[in-house]
């Protein structure tokens, strides 16, 4: 395979999985910041459709893309309610530091 | 290289560098905005592999909606992002690890010849266009995950409101139910006074 040929499945499957690497690294990386979180959350959402809709159109099977048209469904749900919680925890706590989200604890 | 194939590495060098840019970036606004450049990136990406429907329920959905949700809360919140990155460096070293494991990991997988992936070219486009394509599919086959997708879109809104509204003690407001209860008796009180005689 030389190095700029033109873009086959396993293409997209290495782009989704750098993609998926990055944001698993940024989880690592922005441990403290919840919004930041959420972020690399979402990025690794948008690996896994990307490997979803290369593998749909190569195979020819509609099936990829309407599962990602659940994720993304499934995906805006959680962000959604990941603000909102967001929200909340902000104003009981007064900041979105990781560590300050020890209450359970006791 | 053709131009379909330049496209490709083009808006893959842009979609690695935004998403590297998501994670690493100082300010968490700079952060929303690299990750709105990488959804225009994936949904590029999608067009040219004939998904053109996902392609603008991503950049409508996500860079319209979801991507401005993420911006108000981050402008509305008066959070101090230098605390928060005090500890940035030290976690460098981990994050690479893990990052770079991950990847070593899919490569693994994808180079083996375990995963027999097919290397043919792209089939044509779906008769009548992508989007009829997939909307054949969910109206039929996938109706019942629809509804259920639509019953969780309805559990996000009431649970997303539930969860930030609150009284503010400060505001003044109207309580219709009183206001619906009062009768004239509550608010005038007609009083029988005679009237006197003016002194000669």
């Amino acid at each position: 395979m030389e190095l700029l040929s033109a873009p086959t499945l396993s293409h997209y499957l290495v782009l989704g999985a750098i993609l998926f690497a990055i944001s698993m690294g940024g989880i690592f990386l922005n441990r403290k910041n919840v919004i930041i979180l959420l972020m690399a959350i979402e990025l690794m959402l948008l690996a896994v459709n990307l490997n979803f809709i290369a593998f749909s159109s190569y195979l020819d099977d509609m099936a990829g893309q309407v599962f990602v048209f659940f994720i993304l469904t499934v995906a805006a749900a959680e962000s959604a309610i990941g603000l909102a919680i967001l929200v909340l925890l902000f104003r009981n706590v007064g900041s979105i530091d990781v560590e300050d989200m020890g209450k359970l604890k006791g | 290289m053709t131009f379909p194939t330049f496209l490709f590495y083009a808006f893959a060098a842009i979609l690695v560098f935004a998403a590297l840019r998501v994670v690493t970036a100082r300010n968490p606004v700079h952060a929303v905005l690299w990750l709105v450049l990488a959804f225009f990136t994936a949904a590029a990406h999608w067009l040219m592999l004939r998904a053109e429907f996902l392609a603008i329920v991503l950049v409508l959905v996500y860079v319209g909606a979801v991507m401005v949700l993420f911006l108000f809360v981050v402008m509305m919140l008066d959070i101090n992002f230098d605390n928060l990155r005090k500890q940035f460096r030290s976690y460098l070293p981990v994050a690479a690890t893990v990052g770079a494991l991950v990847l070593i990991e899919m490569a693994l997988t994808l180079m083996g010849s375990r995963l027999a992936v097919p290397g043919g070219g792209t089939a044509g486009p779906a008769a009548g266009g992508n989007t009829r394509a997939l909307g054949m599919l969910v109206y039929t086959e996938y109706v019942y995950p629809f509804e259920i997708a639509a019953v969780i879109l309805l559990v996000a809104i009431i649970a997303a409101i539930a969860l930030t509204h609150r009284k503010r003690r400060e505001t003044k407001y109207q309580n219709p139910g009183e206001q619906v209860k009062a009768r004239p008796g509550d608010r005038l009180r007609i009083l029988n006074i005679p009237s006197e005689k003016k002194p000669h």
